[in-house]
């Protein structure tokens, strides 16, 4: 059974325009939101008096399954933003709010997985054990954990690494294990601090393939931060514009891009989309890079690559 | 499964591989994920394979010969030196001179070497394991930290020379303890201050890590802390085995017990006899070596992850 590469058609007849929406997602009235963040701002204090504002005034909301990005220039605080999300630092004013709970519940509820832009593997722990490691911290018996581990590796392609130490890993390689390692819970969020920002061309493509292919086969929510328009815009279903000094969400862009590869349920068409099959299966790796390619070379891929660009640089930065 | 093997340099276009099971339902069973194309070839997995164990060994000798040949050049040139200019064995003994001296007292250097080595060995683990847990108390503890730095740095910079005459009088003429507590607190420092380096040195990302988990202290201190820490505590081992063996021969220089190379080296020079003194400074060099190699081996037994083709790439 081969996957069926979806809307294809619609893609050659006229492209929907990219839309720009300034606030909540389309479906304002549905299921509770995966993430919420009001009124957020955070100043850091700084060494000798005084004090830097990251973020003021911050208003976003992730519905469940949405794939969002924040994207700007640095200084913006785009990654301060999803480590709020991550309760990893605390708001100065405003909340946060993961699936209904306060974020700091929701971190020791483990609700989310996170991967940074270093892979952060534990160099004493083979690739294996890296994956295992919030399976083992969280008391998971070992042959449950071994199991889960390989099923991971499987996913994103390491299968026969498990056993490698991970010097002996490219930096690709080691970003997939710390994404796997980030979805070893199945944790219904997911949050990525420019996790390929240290790849070069070529493998960042192929990692937002897969990335988009495993967010098929998941349908979890994700967060993302980014550097890379043409990457936010194949990858998003929303993409949020930030600006520095203050940090601020300046625009959130409406991605509709059709062909790409979404969560099952949601048509390629984003809002407007109508009488479009979702894509049934999970697509081989092969498959996704191919489906990608396709996605890539679109107009209306362009069309909101562009957009992206101009609400940038209307923000000020790049 | 998986035969997932890395094709460098060819690349699929977006068409079907096989027309297998790409039920998609499942991630276990059969596996639709074919590893091809790595554009990112990982650093040592692709090895120089040709030429096989033919390149590893050159690549060895490469390392082990210039040394050995400077060696033995060095010592040639101290052997033609001595003749040509006729230098008194006061000023510098041939090597030829020293090495016969060594065979004649052969049996003299193996007793007392291994005196030597007991007590260095003895103050070598004592100050280990003190300098250990002195550094896991003081990375829990900012209190203890304070309190034990300035002690640790006192006791460093007091010299060996001073401490060994009153700990002899501390003990009996008969006691291999005063030899020992200086090796152990020579020892104390650099493995004390290096743990400490490691247990504090965690990288940010794996302590955001571990607070995305939300890990106890405990915890924390069991998977991160303390094995990120071990390369440290290893240096530190390295750093005091050869300061270990150096104190325990300088130790007999100042009275106690006289059955190790020390004392032999100290009556050596006294009646004259400066080629068997370099004889016994000889062994104690072989001890010191002898001792660094056992913990060289040590550290490459407790850390398996760096034992790799030699790729420390860690992005």
């Amino acid at each position: 059974m081969t996957s069926t590469p979806p809307q294809t058609d619609q893609a050659a007849a006229g492209q929907a325009a990219p839309e720009q929406v300034t606030a909540a997602p389309a479906d304002g009235g549905g299921p509770a939101p995966a993430v919420e963040v009001r009124g957020v701002d955070k100043v850091f204090p700084v060494a000798g008096g005084g004090a830097t504002v990251a973020l003021t005034g911050i208003d976003l909301t992730v519905a469940p399954g949405e794939f969002v990005s924040l994207i700007g220039p640095s200084g913006c605080g785009k990654s301060t933003l999803l480590r709020l999300v991550a309760d990893l630092v605390e708001p100065t004013r405003g909340a946060v709010r993961v699936f209904g709970e306060p974020a700091r519940a929701a971190r020791q509820s483990k609700r989310y997985g996170i991967a940074f832009q270093q892979a952060g593997l534990l160099e004493w722990r083979t690739v294996a054990g890296n994956v295992e490691l919030p399976l083992q911290v969280h008391g998971v018996k070992k042959r449950e954990r071994r199991e889960r581990a390989r099923e991971l590796l499987e996913l994103v392609g390491l299968g026969d690494f498990a056993g490698h130490w991970p010097a002996q890993l490219s930096g690709g390689m080691q970003q997939r294990v710390a994404i796997a390692r980030a979805l070893a819970e199945r944790p219904p969020l997911l949050l990525l601090d420019e996790p390929f920002g240290a790849l070069d061309e070529m493998t960042r493509e192929r990692m937002q393939a897969e990335l988009a292919r495993i967010r098929l086969e998941t349908s979890t929510t994700v967060i993302l931060v980014t550097h890379s328009i043409p990457e936010a815009v194949f990858l998003s279903d929303r993409v949020a514009v930030m600006s520095p000094r203050p940090g601020r969400i300046t625009e959130i862009i409406d991605v509709d891009v059709p062909g790409r590869v979404t969560a099952p349920g949601e048509s390629g068409g984003g809002a407007g989309g109508a009488g479009v099959p979702a894509v049934s299966a999970v697509p081989a790796v092969e498959d996704a890079v191919g489906q990608a390619e396709d996605v890539r070379e679109q107009a209306a891929f362009f069309e909101a690559v562009t957009a992206v660009r101009e609400a940038l640089r209307a923000g000020g930065g790049s | 499964m998986t035969a997932g093997v890395a094709v460098a340099g060819s690349t699929v276009t977006g068409s079907t591989v096989t027309g297998d099971a790409v039920t998609g339902s499942t991630v276990t069973g059969a596996a639709p994920v074919r590893e091809v194309a790595a554009p990112d070839v990982p650093p040592g997995a692709v090895a120089a394979r040709g030429g096989g164990g033919w390149a590893r060994t050159r690549a060895r000798l490469a390392v082990v010969l210039p040394p050995l040949v400077f060696g033995v050049v060095a010592v040639a040139l101290w052997e033609a030196y001595v003749q040509a200019y006729d230098i008194k064995p006061y000023l510098l003994p041939a090597p030829s001179e020293i090495w016969t001296q060594f065979r004649h007292s052969f049996r003299v250097i193996v007793d007392t070497s291994k005196a030597t080595g007991s007590n260095a060995l003895v103050g070598l683990v004592v100050g280990l394991v003190t300098g250990l847990v002195a550094a896991l108390v003081a990375a829990s503890s900012k209190v203890v930290d304070g309190l034990l730095a300035p002690v640790a740095a006192a006791m460093n910079a007091i010299p060996i020379i001073a401490l060994a005459p009153l700990f002899n009088s501390m003990f009996s003429t008969t006691s291999s303890v005063p030899r020992r507590l200086v090796v152990a607190i020579v020892v104390f420092f650099p493995v004390y201050v290096n743990t400490v380096r490691g247990l504090r040195q965690v990288p940010e990302v794996q302590r955001e890590l571990m607070r995305s988990l939300a890990v106890g202290r405990w915890r924390f201190a069991r998977t991160v802390q303390l094995p990120g820490a071990i390369p440290y505590f290893f240096t530190g081992f390295r750093l005091a085995s050869s300061l270990a063996v150096i104190a325990a021969v300088v130790a007999e220089y100042f009275g106690g017990r006289q059955n190790g190379l020390g004392s032999r080296i100290t009556s050596a020079a006294a009646n004259t006899a400066y080629p068997r003194a370099w004889a016994f400074v000889l062994a104690a060099c072989v001890l010191g070596i002898a001792v660094y190699l056992l913990a060289g081996l040590l550290e490459w037994l407790a850390t398996p992850w760096r034992r790799g083709s030699g790729s420390t790439s860690s992005t």
